[in-house]
């Protein structure tokens, strides 16, 4: 190449005249690229404004709040009961979870005991929903990683998930199936058949996944190192659940403060080191594992008795008593038109959801609705964290480290 | 276990009036505390060797416009868990209407910047320092805050939805 070819391309490139003999300067100037807010690979919708040098993420800024429902306003006019209703559509992947712990959250400010068996039914549900919760995850994370297999495989569990839900309450996504002061319905022998053979088939699945992803050299190579979090930031920026085990705190909910009877079953705290998209990737796969632990020592020691506690002002009658039984619609009549008022109060009830700790700050004033209602929400805590820990990482690892983080935008916006 | 009395007993003879209206909802701890003292009462529950409260769940805010106390219409929950000693607290800050400043936290929490930010979206809290005090959920140009209770959630003119026509 001759000097005057080279410096033909060096004034094409800088845009302005180079006089002739000196070196050219290059302004490494920084790209600005949209990440969303619809975009295939960001599971919801949220905009990233990343700053990029090349290939390199020097710095982003989120946008959120596009699917914005003011349930905290919109539950300051409800009823106590029809505020399940909105809690389901938060993590719409667990909906259980938020279920139940809206109910405790109630039920410890009516101060209501939830007998034995209903308590057994709910750690069932919440459990199946944790497992229906992290196999997306870790099949969606697959997915961004080129691999559609795995999570067909996955899918497949969570349909006949949905059929054990379907099966109790009629419903597949927004459950609904808790009521204040216990269940909405027993556990049918066909429910019971159709977890027993859940449990008998899922392990099978896992392991065959697991044998698919845990060592395949190209999954590992897009998701080792990538991503990684110290405890001591983790802690700082909130993180609870599998992504603040995933940096090495043993911190759960169900252990340090357990609800619901968690105490009687035996489980272990999966615990990884980094906190890369790796180590959460394993901490989810094998939280599975340990969930089916519990549901199977929970269906094993299934206690008889009632499945919803002795409080007629608050537990929504069963059907059938209230066509036959007076008392039975007078209270049901009084629950649906919100009639009943619930004592003065403050509570704040956290339950482990299926992406870490979910709070209900629940404030009344002695009225038929929640005079505040607040939700702890992990998706909107994690979210906060991921530009830091895009920084210096390319394009494609912060597609996986998005969906390793398991940011629901129905609970991040809620 | 440290027991609700103890922390709070130490808390009084750490801040002394500036820690007021004790309470154990639940077997919670709340207290009170003014703006002043929060940041020095986090800064101490956090760096304290045996309580390590280190870990912020939650800020959000409660108004309460029916207080006849004008200097308790806003509040600021903070909620505080400490790993170790498994230990939860919960500490309120009250303000005026015509005074919403309050520092933030963000200095001591990474994770208190959208908390504040949300707070300040559906309350128009003001925390002083702030990196950057916006709207989070709703939209930039909304020229109000949608979670004080003069902003009713359904129409107020409708007629079908009054308590008094049911006998409430």
């Amino acid at each position: 190449m001759t000097t005057e070819e080279l410096e033909l391309i060096n004034k094409s490139k800088s845009g302005v005249a180079v006089p002739g003999g000196e070196p050219v300067q290059y302004v490494n100037e920084l790209t600005t690229l949209n990440l969303g807010p619809t975009h295939p690979a960001t599971h919801g919708i949220f905009q990233n404004i990343l700053q990029m040098d090349g290939e390199k993420i020097v710095s982003g800024e989120q946008t959120i709040g596009y699917i914005h429902r003011a349930f905290e306003k919109i539950a300051e006019r409800r009823p106590f009961y029809q505020i399940t209703t909105l809690t389901d559509r938060m993590n719409y992947c667990s909906s259980p979870i938020n279920n139940m712990g809206w109910h405790m959250t109630v039920e410890k400010l009516l101060d209501i005991t939830v007998p034995k068996r209903a308590q057994y039914i709910r750690v069932i549900m919440m459990e199946l929903a944790r497992i229906a919760d992290h196999l997306i995850c870790n099949g969606i994370l697959g997915v961004d990683c080129g691999a559609y297999s795995g999570f067909l495989y996955l899918m497949e569990e969570r349909e006949n998930i949905y059929e054990i839900y379907e099966e109790i309450c009629g419903a597949r996504l927004t459950t609904n199936m808790g009521r204040i002061g216990g269940m909405e319905r027993d556990l049918s022998p066909e429910a019971i058949r159709k977890i027993r053979a859940f449990l008998k088939r899922y392990p099978k699945v896992l392991h065959e996944f697991g044998n698919m992803f845990n060592r395949n050299r190209i999954f590992m190579d897009r998701i080792v190192d990538v991503g990684g979090i110290s405890a001591e930031r983790a802690l700082s920026y909130g993180f609870t659940g599998p992504n603040l085990r995933a940096a090495g705190v043993d911190y759960d909910v169900r252990v340090m403060n357990p609800y619901s009877s968690y105490e009687d079953f035996e489980f272990d705290i999966p615990v990884g080191k980094s906190g890369d998209t790796f180590d959460r990737y394993m901490v989810r796969n094998e939280e599975m594992w340990q969930s089916l632990r519990i549901i199977e020592q929970a269906l094993e020691n299934l206690p008889e008795g009632p499945y919803y506690a002795d409080a007629p002002e608050y537990y929504l009658p069963p059907k059938k008593e209230v066509y036959r039984n007076m008392e039975a619609l007078i209270y049901h009549f009084k629950i649906v038109m919100g009639e009943i008022d619930a004592p003065v109060g403050e509570v704040y009830h956290a339950v482990e959801g299926g992406n870490g700790e979910l709070g209900f700050y629940l404030i009344s004033d002695g009225g038929r609705t929640p005079y505040r209602l607040h939700f702890r929400r992990p998706s909107f805590i994690y979210y906060q964290a991921y530009p830091e820990m895009c920084k210096g990482r390319t394009l494609s690892d912060a597609i996986v480290i998005m969906s390793s983080l398991n940011v629901i935008a129905g609970e991040l916006d809620a | 276990m440290l027991t609700n009395e103890e922390v709070a007993k130490d808390l009084i003879r750490q801040f002394g009036e500036d820690v007021y209206d004790f309470d154990d909802p639940h077997g919670l701890l709340t207290l009170s505390t003014t703006r002043e003292q929060l940041i020095p009462m986090l800064q101490y529950l956090k760096d304290h060797s045996l309580y390590q409260i280190s870990f912020l769940t939650d800020i959000t805010g409660v108004h309460f416009p029916d207080d006849p106390n004008p200097a308790r219409e806003f509040c600021v929950v903070y909620h505080l868990h400490g790993l170790v000693q498994n230990f939860r607290i919960r500490i309120k800050v009250f303000l005026a209407e015509a005074d919403l400043h309050i520092p933030t936290a963000s200095t001591l929490y990474a994770s208190a910047n959208w908390m504040e930010r949300e707070t300040y979206d559906f309350f128009g809290i003001l925390f002083d320092g702030h990196p950057n005090l916006t709207r989070i959920l709703n939209m930039d140009d909304m020229d109000y805050f949608p979670m004080r209770k003069q902003y009713e959630l359904e129409d107020p003119t409708r007629q079908d939805k009054i308590d008094e026509l049911f006998g409430r």
